[in-house]
């Protein structure tokens, strides 16, 4: 299971955010003046596991007002719901030393409360930035694609809040063929920027929260596909470079240690302090 | 690259890890080089360096254990109580780092048993301290030496198995950084012990200097290195600005390394050059671990 966010209907009215904090009874952070566009709550983290992002791109045009304004279609004001990616090669399950981290029946990724002891491995590894440290319960929290909701037959309260279907949920082979539609239709439509995002196993596998943007990827602070890139890639690099640099250490303190007794043996003056 | 993960704020304490984890598995190599590179006059210089390498590993858990959103849950790296099975996942370098440092604690603990009772501190341990002094010896120390090896290394792993700016950007090199900075203190605070200790020899503290040298030659081509990795993915910018000024004190560290057997380090105090390359060590370690996450 899983979302398809269609950022081209997204209006910014931040219901997944509110229903988000209802139903999962997050407090949210202390109010703050983020001096980026009508976003006040920032990123993703401990306490937003819902985050409407405000990109503006409106033209600067001197001064000069068109009309009609060469700014319509939907590009200029791009706001897009982010969330957990539930990906299906998921960096934070990866590094998870504790096996909190887990994949659920549903095929989502789910931190257990109960066993996460708040190391903050996965914050270092998650690369959209999802997870956060919450300091009240001292352990890392994110998005559970409202597993308890979806065990009573629900669909996640921030789909089901949504009042233009942005976020859809559902099996992740219909919300691709839904997905498919909408980008050949904007595409007709001359929209050449639009794309899924996360639709194909590019991306980390498949997201199984993916989405449709109107922008590349960079612009919603999404790594392009070339930057999509696993934390364990630098596992056997790194051990080979750790190993390499400590046979060279070992060989030069031996012939220090060797050389210098050498000198020592034709020293014979040399006393023990 | 462009990177968008979110910090995991791992500061003071996992500094204060870093170093101290360096300074013991470093030592410890040290340790076993000097006992068994031959010569019985090198044989103080190699207690006080498994002395060394217990006392510095003595604060390692409790960091780690205090770093945690749960310290009582500390346990949870060991064992998987999801499943009532050991925790141990290959592709987590903190889950191999866990089992390491416990090891490591082993061996480090046996080593120090050992050294004092040789030194004459607890003599109800005799047995262990002519034990390991003996071809079973040399194998328990050759094996400690790894895990005491990987301690050092593994921490740079660590941070380069991320999606964070810097860390992940250093791929390959900041392991191998880690290694060499850590060889390189523990043989400074080594020598600093040596000459605050008159049963040290001599001619070891000498040797000393020249292997401190040559791990100093060795960090600084490891540091060009990450530089070079961090030039290439564009985050070059982040461990420069205000970081400059623990870039000082790594130049300082390395250049006391470097010039401690010249005329003129000779005229410095003999506590100077060491306490310089143990600051040195430090600032390294507090230069990556803070510049990427700001
Ligand atoms: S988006 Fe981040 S937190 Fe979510 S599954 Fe992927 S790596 Fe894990
Ligand atoms: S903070 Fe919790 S969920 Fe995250 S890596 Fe550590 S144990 Fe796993």
């Amino acid at each position: 299971m899983g979302f398809f966010t269609d950022t081209s209907i997204c209006i910014g009215c931040k219901a997944c955010e509110v229903a988000c904090k209802e139903w999962n009874q997050l407090q949210g952070d202390p109010a703050k003046f983020t001096a980026d566009s009508y976003d006040n709550t920032g990123q993703l983290d401990a306490q937003n596991w819902r985050h409407v992002q405000f990109i503006e791109q409106v033209p600067d045009n001197n001064g000069v007002v068109f009309n009609p304004t060469p700014i319509a279609g939907g590009q200029a004001w791009l706001m897009m719901s982010d969330v957990c990616k539930h990906c299906k090669n998921a960096s934070c399950m990866e590094v998870c030393p504790t096996n909190a981290l887990m994949r659920t029946e549903y095929d989502t990724v789910y931190i257990q409360n109960d066993v996460c002891n708040g190391c903050r491995n996965c914050i270092s590894a998650c690369p959209y930035g999802v997870i956060g440290f919450n300091e009240e319960k001292g352990i890392a929290q994110k998005c559970t694609l409202c597993y308890d909701r979806l065990q009573g037959g629900l669909q996640p309260a921030c789909a089901k809040a949504c009042p233009t279907e942005s976020i859809k949920f559902g099996y992740i082979d219909d919300l691709h063929k839904v997905a498919d539609d909408r980008l050949a239709n904007l595409k007709t439509q001359g929209y050449a920027k639009a794309q899924l995002y996360g639709r194909d196993e590019k991306v980390y596998g498949g997201l199984n929260a993916f989405f449709l943007l109107m922008d590349k990827p960079e612009v919603y602070k999404l790594p392009s596909e070339a930057n999509a890139t696993l934390p364990s890639r630098n596992n056997l690099p790194g051990y080979v470079g750790g190993v390499a640099t400590a046979v060279v250490g070992l060989i030069a303190g031996l012939l220090a240690f060797r050389s210098g007794r050498m000198n020592a043996n034709n020293n014979t003056t040399t006393t023990p302090r | 690259m462009e990177h968008f993960a979110s910090p995991p704020h791992w500061e003071w304490w996992i500094l204060g890890y870093f170093f101290f984890g360096g300074i013991s598995g470093g030592s410890y190599a040290l340790g076993t080089l000097l006992r068994f590179s031959g010569n019985a006059r090198d044989e103080s210089a190699a207690r006080v360096a498994f002395i060394t390498s217990f006392i510095a590993l003595v604060p390692c858990p409790i960091f780690l254990t205090i770093d945690l959103g749960q310290p009582l849950l500390f346990w949870h790296m060991l064992v998987d109580t999801s499943n009532g099975g050991l925790a141990f996942k290959p592709d987590s370098p903190m889950s191999l780092g866990s089992w390491a440092l416990l090891i490591f604690g082993v061996f480090s603990f046996v080593s120090f048993l050992g050294a004092i009772a040789e030194v004459g501190w607890f003599r109800a341990t005799n047995g262990i301290g002519r034990a390991l002094r003996g071809a079973a010896g040399l194998v328990w120390s050759a094996i400690g030496t790894v895990f005491g090896l990987f301690i050092c290394a593994y921490t740079g792993v660590l941070l380069a198995v991320s999606n964070q700016a810097v860390w992940s950007d250093a791929g390959w090199a900041l392991g191998g950084m880690f290694v060499a900075s850590a060889l390189a203190g523990s043989a400074a605070l080594l020598l600093l012990l040596a000459r605050s200790r008159r049963d040290v020899d001599a001619d070891t503290a000498v040797r000393l200097e020249s292997a401190d040298r040559y791990f100093a030659i060795l960090e600084t081509i490891l540091i060009a290195i990450f530089l070079v990795l961090l030039a290439i993915a564009g985050t070059i910018g982040k461990v420069l600005g205000v970081w400059i000024v623990l870039w000082v004190l790594v130049i300082l560290g390395l250049l006391a390394s470097l010039a401690m057997r010249s005329g003129a380090a000779r005229r410095w105090p003999p506590v100077a050059a060491p306490i310089l390359a143990l600051l040195g060590v430090l600032a390294l370690r507090a230069l990556v671990i803070f510049s990427a996450q700001t």
